[in-house]
C-alpha cells in the first residue's frame, strides 16, 4: 500500500502536518435525520473545513454511545437507514474531495459479509473503518479482509489499555490510532479528560502512525488544546447537537469554529 | 506460565467453538482481563470456596431439594418427573447462586459498588441482596416495560437499598437494560463490578456465571443417583440468557446418555414474529459482547423480542448454548405464552408450587418430553424460580380479579378458565 496515495488517510494527516496543524475529523450517522439531509449535513461539514469524515452506520444497540448519538441513530433507523445508505453518504463525501471512513459496530459488518463490506466500501470511495466494539483479538479476519481491499482498519485505545495492548493495537491499526480520551461513552463534555495527553504519549512510544483524540470534544478551544499534543481531533456528539439545533448552517459554523481551533494548537 | 501462554488461555478460553469471545469497547478489555484473573485465582483458592459454600448453606439454604412431582408427572405420561427446587433458595430463584459468587468476587477485587441488569427482577433482587449482605453499593438497570410487569421486584430492590434505574430507550426491556449497564460500567470500572446476570456477555462472564450455577447440576446428579439409582434420561430448563439451564446441564454434559433440553420463549408463536426463539428464528451474530444466536434482520439490527415472561424476553442467548445447539449436544424448542401458562396452572394445582412464568416454559417442555421419552423415563426440570413476582400477570391471564382495598388485596376466582 502506498502510504502517500492521494485521498488516503495518511496523505490527509501529512497534509495537515505540512500546515503545522491538527487534522479535523467529524462524525455524523448516515441517514440522520433522513438520507438526503444527512448528505447535506456532511457536505456542510466538508464546506466548513472538516478534513476527514466518519460516517456512522446506525446500529440498534450502540453501547459506546451516549444519549445524543443514540437518539440520532434511532431516528436514522426509523427512517430506514441501512449499510447501503452509509455507502451513499461515503460516496458523497469522497466526491467533495474529503476523506471518508465508516464508524460501525461489528455485527452489521459481519452480517453484510466481512469481505463484501470491505470491497463495496472501497468501491464507494471509503478508505477506512473504525470499529468501536471489535477487539484486536476478534479483529483478525477483518484486518485481513480490509488489507485485501485497501481499507484501513482503525482500532481504539483507551486510558485503561496496558502498554502491551497498545503495542498490539498499533501493530494492526492502519491510517490512524483512535485515542478515546476518557473512560466513558460518547457525548460532548465541558472539559476534555486529562487522561488524554498521557494516553497519547504512551501511544507515541509504540507507533509512528498519526494519533487522533476523540470523546467529549465540543468546541474550538478544546480542539486547540488537543491539537497541541495530538495529530487529529475527533468531534461527534457536538455535530449531532448542532444538526438538531440549527441544521446545515449550525453544522457548517461548528466545523468552521473547530477548523480554527485545530489551527491554533501550534 | 509465560505471558503469551496466559494470553492464549484468555483468548481460547473465552470461546465455545466459534461463539463467545469479546466484542467490547477497548476501555473494558483491561477490566475483563482483571476479572478473568481474579475469578480464576478465587476459584483456585480454598478460602474463597469455603466462604462461598458457607453462604450457600447458611444463607441461601442449599442444597435445594429434588422433589418428585408425582401428580404433575401424571400429565407427563407418568414419567418420573423431578423438580430441582431453586425456587426455595433465599430470594426465590437460582439467580442468588451467581449473585453471591460475583459480589463476593467484587469484594475480593476491592470494588465498592456493583451494578446489574435485570429482566424479571430476580437477578436484580439477588444482586441487591448480596450487596446488602456484603456491604456494597448497588444500582440495577431495568427496562421500563419490565418495571411495570415486575413491580413487586422493583419494590424489593428498593427495600434492599439498591437504586433502580428505569431504562426508557429501545424496546425498554432486558436488552436495553444491558446496554445501559455496559455504558455505566465503561465509565465506572475502577470502583464498580458489573454483576451480569446470565451466561451471556463477553468472556469471562459466560464461563464464570456457569461456574457459580454449576452447584445446581452437581447437587442434582448426586440427588437423582440417590433416589433413582441411575442417571436421568433428560434434564430440562427454560432458557432466557441460559444460566439456570447451564447450571443444570453442566452436571450432566459429560454423561452422553443424558439428553439436555432447553425451552425458549415462543411468545405469540414463532410464526407471528413476536417471540424470543433465538434458535428457531435467529442466526449467528454478535450482541452484547459475544458471538451467539441473535434475533436480527438481514442488516444485523437486533429485532426486539416478545414474551409474557420478562426473564426470557431477550433477543440473544448464552454462547455456550449456541455451541451446544450446533453440536447437537442440547436441543432447544420454543414454548408459546399460552402453552407455558397452561403448564403454570397445572403445576400450581397438582403440586402446590406456583412457578415463575420463566420456569413455566420449562414445565411445558417436560409435558412434551414425557410423551416423547415414555412412562418409565426419568426427567429433571430446573424449577428455577417461584411465581410470587408473576401473580399480577397470571391473575390477568386467568381472569382473576385483584381487588385493591385499604385492608389489602383480595382475590376472586373468575369462572371459566
Ligand atoms: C425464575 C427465572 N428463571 C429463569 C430465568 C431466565 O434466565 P436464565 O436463562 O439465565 O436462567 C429468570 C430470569 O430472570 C428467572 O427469574
Amino acid at each position: 500500500m502506498n502510504p502517500m496515495k492521494t485521498g488516503s488517510i495518511s496523505a490527509a494527516f501529512a497534509h495537515a502536518k505540512g500546515e503545522r496543524r491538527a487534522l479535523l475529523i467529524g462524525y455524523l450517522p448516515a441517514g440522520f435525520p433522513t438520507l438526503d439531509e444527512s448528505i447535506e449535513l456532511v457536505q456542510a461539514m466538508c464546506d466548513g473545513g472538516v478534513d476527514l469524515i466518519e460516517v456512522g452506520l446506525p446500529y440498534s444497540d450502540p453501547l459506546m454511545d451516549g444519549p445524543v448519538i443514540q437518539q440520532a441513530v434511532d431516528q436514522a433507523l426509523t427512517n430506514g437507514a441501512t449499510p447501503k445508505s452509509v455507502l451513499t453518504v461515503i460516496k458523497a463525501v469522497a466526491d467533495r474531495g474529503v476523506v471518508p471512513v465508516v464508524m460501525s459496530y461489528w455485527n452489521p459488518i459481519e452480517q453484510f459479509g466481512v469481505e463484501n463490506f470491505a470491497r463495496e466500501l472501497h468501491q464507494a470511495g471509503g478508505v477506512g473503518v473504525i470499529t468501536p466494539d471489535l477487539t484486536i483479538e476478534e479483529g483478525q479476519p477483518w484486518i485481513a479482509a480490509a488489507a485485501l481491499h485497501d481499507v484501513d482498519p482503525i482500532f481504539l485505545v483507551a486510558p485503561s489499555s496496558t502498554n502491551e495492548r497498545i503495542a498490539k493495537i498499533c501493530h494492526d491499526t492502519r491510517g490512524f490510532v483512535y485515542a478515546a480520551s476518557t473512560m466513558g461513552v460518547t457525548g460532548a463534555r465541558d472539559q476534555v479528560s486529562n487522561m488524554a495527553p498521557e494516553l497519547v504519549a504512551r501511544v507515541r512510544q509504540c507507533t509512528d502512525l498519526p494519533i487522533a483524540v476523540g470523546l467529549g470534544v465540543s468546541n474550538g478551544i478544546q480542539a486547540a488544546e488537543i491539537a497541541k499534543y495530538a495529530d487529529g481531533v475527533i468531534v461527534g456528539s457536538a455535530f449531532v447537537k448542532a444538526a438538531n439545533a440549527g441544521g446545515v448552517n449550525a453544522v457548517r459554523e461548528l466545523a468552521q469554529e473547530l477548523a480554527q481551533g485545530v489551527r491554533h494548537g501550534g | 506460565m509465560t505471558t503469551s501462554e496466559v494470553e492464549r488461555e484468555i483468548v481460547i478460553g473465552g470461546h465455545f467453538g466459534p461463539y463467545g469471545g469479546r466484542f467490547v469497547p477497548e476501555a473494558l478489555t483491561s477490566a475483563l482481563d482483571q476479572l478473568d484473573e481474579a475469578f480464576h485465582s478465587a476459584i483456585a483458592d480454598p478460602e474463597f470456596a469455603i466462604q462461598l459454600s458457607g453462604l450457600e448453606r447458611d444463607y441461601t439454604g442449599r442444597p435445594s431439594p429434588l422433589t418428585r412431582a408425582w401428580r404433575f408427572g401424571e400429565y407427563c405420561n407418568d414419567a418420573h418427573v423431578y423438580f430441582k427446587r431453586e425456587d426455595l433458595n433465599h430470594t426465590g430463584s437460582h439467580k442468588i447462586n451467581n449473585a453471591l459468587g460475583q459480589v463476593l468476587l467484587a469484594q475480593r477485587m476491592g470494588k465498592t459498588r456493583v451494578i446489574a441488569e435485570t429482566g424479571a427482577g430476580q437477578h436484580g433482587v439477588a444482586t441487591a441482596t448480596a450487596a446488602a449482605l456484603l456491604g456494597l453499593e448497588c444500582a440495577v438497570y431495568m427496562g421500563e416495560e419490565d418495571t411495570r410487569r415486575q413491580a413487586l421486584n422493583v419494590a424489593r430492590m428498593k427495600l434492599l437499598g439498591a437504586e433502580v434505574i428505569s431504562v426508557t430507550n429501545g424496546s425498554r426491556t432486558l436488552k436495553d437494560a444491558i446496554n445501559e449497564a455496559m455504558r455505566d460500567w465503561v465509565a465506572s470500572v475502577d470502583s464498580t463490578h458489573y454483576v451480569l446476570g446470565t451466561v451471556t456477555g463477553p468472556s469471562p462472564f459466560p464461563e464464570m456465571v456457569r461456574h457459580f450455577h454449576s452447584v445446581i447440576g452437581r447437587e442434582s446428579r448426586e440427588q437423582i443417583l440417590a433416589v433413582e439409582g441411575r442417571l436421568p434420561d433428560a434434564v430440562a430448563a427454560c432458557v432466557g440468557g441460559g444460566s439456570n439451564a447451564m447450571g443444570l446441564f453442566s452436571g450432566f454434559i459429560d454423561d452422553l446418555s443424558v439428553q439436555l433440553r432447553g425451552y425458549e420463549a415462543g411468545g405469540d408463536g414463532v410464526e407471528t414474529g413476536r417471540h424470543a426463539a433465538r434458535f428457531s428464528a435467529g442466526s449467528p451474530g454478535v450482541l452484547h459482547g459475544a458471538r451467539t444466536y441473535v434475533m436480527q434482520d438481514k442488516w444485523g439490527q437486533t429485532i426486539p423480542s416478545h414474551s409474557i415472561s420478562a426473564g426470557l424476553d431477550y433477543p440473544g442467548v448464552g454462547p455456550e448454548h449456541a455451541w451446544l445447539h450446533d453440536t447437537g449436544r442440547a436441543i432447544y424448542e420454543p414454548v408459546n405464552d399460552s402453552e407455558a401458562m397452561d403448564a403454570f396452572a397445572l403445576c400450581s394445582r397438582t403440586e402446590g408450587i406456583i412457578p415463575a412464568i420463566e420456569t413455566a416454559h420449562g414445565l411445558a417442555g417436560v409435558i412434551r418430553l414425557g410423551k416423547e421419552l415414555g412412562s418409565d423415563s426419568v426427567i429433571i426440570l430446573n424449577l428455577s424460580g417461584r411465581g410470587d413476582k408473576d401473580v399480577a400477570t397470571a391473575a390477568r391471564w386467568f381472569g382473576i380479579e385483584l381487588e385493591h382495598s385499604e385492608s389489602g388485596i383480595s382475590i376472586e376466582l373468575a369462572e371459566g378458565r
